[in-house]
């Protein structure tokens, strides 16, 4: 069970009205684009069936999308093994809405870039970024066709977009600014509430988020949620792999050894606790403050066993047992 | 053929500085090449992997100043995981045990833990110089041993690094007997900031020439500072911010009307404006200014302020001055040579705040521009051919549209030709940054004209792999090639393996090689380091029986003389 992630740094958590699609955006992983609550139930009925991967397996797409088309002749990501799948379909084959985003649904099957996919609901600020001309790279030999479709395409995409005001649709590491500049610019306009203007600022606060157990940690951009549950779905999504790979990790090729009660546990999610080091270095169970005061202080994040946080009461204040993942 | 002695050899050698120099003077023979080793004492190392230590030291004994590089630059836009690599850890450990006189520490883009920091303190009788430049790892505990233990340190420079504040006391660290300070840079620690420690330090440090504070010392200590170092040069101020009561702000403006050796200002990361005018009687001086994290300095404040810096050398600005700011920048700045407009607003708000009409402006207004980082949302072709005509003495140009694939907004073609005018004018262009909408046409230019070009960076552009082909035939200087979301595919990648000895590195994210490129590529390149950076289990992409036509997400290769690192993580497949 594998998803690659990418760095959640630009990605949003829509939370859109139903009719979300797929997004399929660099290949693989986007986490951004799914209404948390349909993957979570997701989980959820996985675990009461059979706990065969496919059932239990996280995506992004809707209960609907179904994934085994996908292993076709894509040539960017096939199956694994058989029994794993990719957690995201290069195109969202089933999914009759996102038909509607392109024509060359098609054409792109055969590229590994779904530009185009990501515009429906994603734009809906005008200048956002807009890589819907990425068909027009795709295409080579259709290159001097594509820009009035692309040019049409874009319209018919704003013109479907969803507007909610949260909504960005950003490339991993695009525009190339350093996490640096963007943390910076993101502490000192966040103070300037009263601009004329009302710019509603960078909006990039990066913490690291790191979890027991992963190999590496992420990085996540805080100004891309507004809610907890945002949050906590992103990092679900994202450290998800850890949670079903670890298994693997223990063995030589151990994706079979995977044991179901395990794989329960971890879906669950009662194994995990998402913790925090706020501003003083203390950590802190994350939840117990208003979300705005929780952004403003907190420095890292940290996805602990829950056996390990059982000193973290709400509230209460303990420095981190554990290794420093830094 | 040697008529001096080699003593005088060496002597002439002196003069001889820059590293490309150096190292042409130690290909011409072998005598040479040992007076050369023996004599060198700085070296710059532009990929640390490509060599290691004990090579470096074998060659280099007498070695007293190293740069190195660790990450490729990507990493700067998160496209690579944290924990890949480039420690330094194996490099001090290294040199401390040779026991060579380390002298100078340089770093960009490395993994730098307290413990390596701790080891440099503690090896080196002689360090005085550690120059820190986007790296990690590392926290306020590792400052303050290089403040304990260093008696003779110089600069302590820390430029963009991710460093956990632990709010501890390593300012005062520094003992009393420590007055050699000429750099002090921690602008980027996000802490408090012992006030006190501070200002005892810069009172006892006479020859401080460049002193850049954190957000975390506010207007009055600024003022207290400065009265205390008017030699200073380059100073970066932390929060510039609230009103100051009319004391403060009376003692600043004194204090900065005594600074008449400031040359270069930076910081107001917090900023009342209006207090900006304090900085006016010194603003003919500067020939440098960095406004890029001055969120709340526009407007006519911020116009005010260049209007007198008519001898700016160097300006770093947000694009929230807009097109009629750069104009007068144009007018106003005869002398700028790098200018740098940054975004302010990247939630793509879609507030066109400079436009091609700014960058032409600067392009017809400052002769002597030659280096520009250039964020807009739009751009023209013909905008391109103006600046390519009014400035042909680019060595660096980078344009960034924000929005990736945008193509020329009047005319709807993609940029190829205005890119194309600016290499065929820029003869000297060394470094270039594409973006818009972009054909395999604007390469075959590149390939045509950017004789001198060493490093470029392209992110969705090209059609076919002719683009990369004709990049790799035409650009004999390369050294750098870093490609994002464009698609190129194993054609290109081995079309010419033997190019890439001639290069540092090459970097290829979601382009279309594959697996079966890569392996071939490592195959035919037993010199190259080929990893494969596969963010889920790479193991995956072996058992898949799909005799390797998956593709590769990210790529990146670089020549080296040592062969495979050990140190790369789980995810990274070196092949």
């Amino acid at each position: 069970m594998s998803y690659r992630l990418l760095s959640v740094d630009k990605e949003e958590l829509d939370i859109s009205p139903p009719g979300l699609k797929e997004r399929n955006y660099l290949g693989l992983s986007d986490c951004s684009s799914v209404d948390s609550s349909t993957i979570h139930n997701r989980v959820q009925d996985g675990e009461k069936s059979n706990l065969n991967f496919k059932a239990t397996e996280l995506r992004l797409g809707l209960p609907e999308s179904q994934s085994p088309e996908r292993e076709t002749d894509f040539g960017l990501l096939s199956p694994r093994t058989p029994d794993e799948k990719l957690l995201f379909p290069l195109l969202p084959s089933k999914d009759t809405a996102a038909s509607a985003t392109i024509g060359h649904k098609n054409v792109v099957s055969g590229n590994k870039r779904g530009f185009a996919d990501t515009w429906d609901e994603f734009s809906s600020v005008k200048g956002s970024v807009r890589p819907g001309g990425g068909i027009n790279m795709m295409l080579s030999p259709k290159i001097k066709d594509v820009p009035k479709s692309i040019l049409e395409e874009r319209s018919h995409a704003k013109g479907g977009s969803n507007n909610a005001p949260a909504a960005k649709a950003q490339v991993v590491g695009w525009p190339p600014i350093r996490s640096y500049r963007k943390n910076t610019m993101a502490s000192s306009t966040s103070k300037n509430t009263d601009e004329v203007d009302g710019k509603p600022g960078l909006g990039a606060l990066f913490v690291k988020v790191s979890m027991d157990g992963a190999p590496y940690l992420r990085k996540v951009d805080l100004r891309t949620y507004t809610c907890y549950q945002q949050l906590s779905s992103a990092l679900e999504k994202m450290f998800s792999c850890f949670t079903l790979g670890q298994c693997g990790l223990h063995g030589a090729q151990g994706r079979e050894r995977m044991s179901e009660i395990k794989l329960k546990d971890l879906l669950h999610g009662s194994e995990f606790v998402l913790t925090y080091e706020d501003k003083d270095g203390d950590w802190m169970l994350v939840g117990d403050v208003p979300w705005e005061i929780f952004t403003e202080t907190c420095q890292k994040l940290k996805i602990m066993k829950g056996s390990d946080s059982i000193g973290l009461a709400p509230g209460a204040v303990e420095k981190s047992k554990n290794k420093d993942r830094v | 053929m040697n008529y001096f002695p080699d003593e005088v050899v060496e002597h002439v050698f002196d003069f001889v500085t820059s590293h490309k120099d150096r190292n042409a003077i130690s290909l011409v023979c072998k005598s040479w090449y040992k007076i050369e080793r023996y004599s060198r004492q700085k070296v710059f190392i532009g990929n640390c992997y490509a060599t290691n230590p004990e090579r470096l030291l074998r060659r280099f004994p007498c070695l007293k100043s190293l740069t190195l590089k660790g990450k490729p630059h990507f990493a700067d836009f998160n496209l690579v995981p944290h924990e890949w690599g480039g420690f330094v850890l194996p490099w001090i450990e290294a040199l401390a045990r040779s026991r060579v006189g380390l002298e100078e520490l340089r770093l960009k883009r490395m993994v730098v833990t307290d413990e390596s920091l701790e080891l440099l303190s503690r090896s080196f009788v002689n360090f005085k110089s550690l120059v820190l430049v986007s790296c990690e790892g590392f926290t306020t505990d590792g400052l303050a041993s290089i403040a304990a233990n260093c008696r003779h340190l110089r600069d302590l420079d820390l430029q963009e690094n991710e460093i956990d504040d632990h709010r501890g006391q390593w300012l005062s660290c520094f003992p009393d007997t420590c007055t050699t300070l000429v750099t002090l840079n921690f602008a980027c620690l996000e802490g408090e900031t012992n006030l006190v420690a501070l200002e005892r330090l810069v009172a006892r440090s006479p020859n401080l020439k460049s002193l850049k504070l954190n957000r975390a010392v506010p207007l009055d200590a600024l003022a207290r500072l400065m009265s205390c170092a008017p030699q200073m040069v380059d100073l970066g101020v932390g929060s510039y911010e609230n009103d100051p009561d009319s004391e403060s702000y009376l003692k600043l403006q004194a204090a900065i009307k005594k600074c008449t050796l400031l040359r270069s200002l930076s910081g107001f990361l917090e900023a009342a404006p209006h207090c900006l005018s304090a900085f006016h009687p010194i603003c003919h001086n500067l020939t440098s200014l960095n406004l890029s994290y001055a969120a709340e300095i526009h407007g006519s404040h911020l116009i005010k302020l260049i209007q007198h810096c008519k001898k700016l050398q160097r300006l770093w600005i947000l694009d929230s001055i807009g097109d009629k700011g750069l104009e007068v920048v144009a007018s106003t700045c005869k002398e700028l040579q790098e200018l740098r407009v940054f975004p302010s607003d990247l939630l793509g708000g879609g507030n066109t705040a400079v436009t091609e009409e700014g960058l032409v402006a600067i392009s017809a207004g400052c002769p002597k521009l030659h280096s520009i980082l250039y964020f807009c949302q739009q751009m023209t072709n013909a905008a391109l051919v103006t600046v390519a005509k009014n400035c042909p003495n680019f060595i660096r140009f980078r344009l960034c549209i924000l929005e990736p694939n945008k193509p020329d907004h009047v005319t709807s073609q993609p940029l190829d030709e205005g890119f194309g005018a600016i290499v065929k004018a820029c003869k000297s262009l060394r470094r270039l940054s594409l973006s818009g909408l972009l054909t395999d046409q604007v390469f075959l230019y590149i390939g045509m004209y950017a004789n001198q070009l060493e490093m470029l960076s392209i992110a969705f552009a090209g059609d076919t792999d002719k683009g990369m082909l004709y990049v790799l035939n035409g650009c004999k200087k390369m050294k750098k090639l870093e490609i994002r979301d464009s698609p190129f595919g194993d054609t290109a990648l081995l079309a010419d393996v033997s190019k890439y000895e001639t290069m540092r590195s090459l970097w290829m994210s979601s382009c279309e090689v594959t697996l079966s490129g890569c392996k071939g590529l490592a195959e035919k390149a037993p010199w190259l380091n080929v990893e494969i950076i596969n963010e889920t289990d790479n193991n995956r992409m072996e058992e898949n029986g799909h005799e390797g036509r998956q593709k590769v997400d990210k790529l990146y290769l670089y020549r080296t003389v040592v062969g495979t690192r050990m140190d790369a993580p789980p995810f990274v497949w070196i092949l």
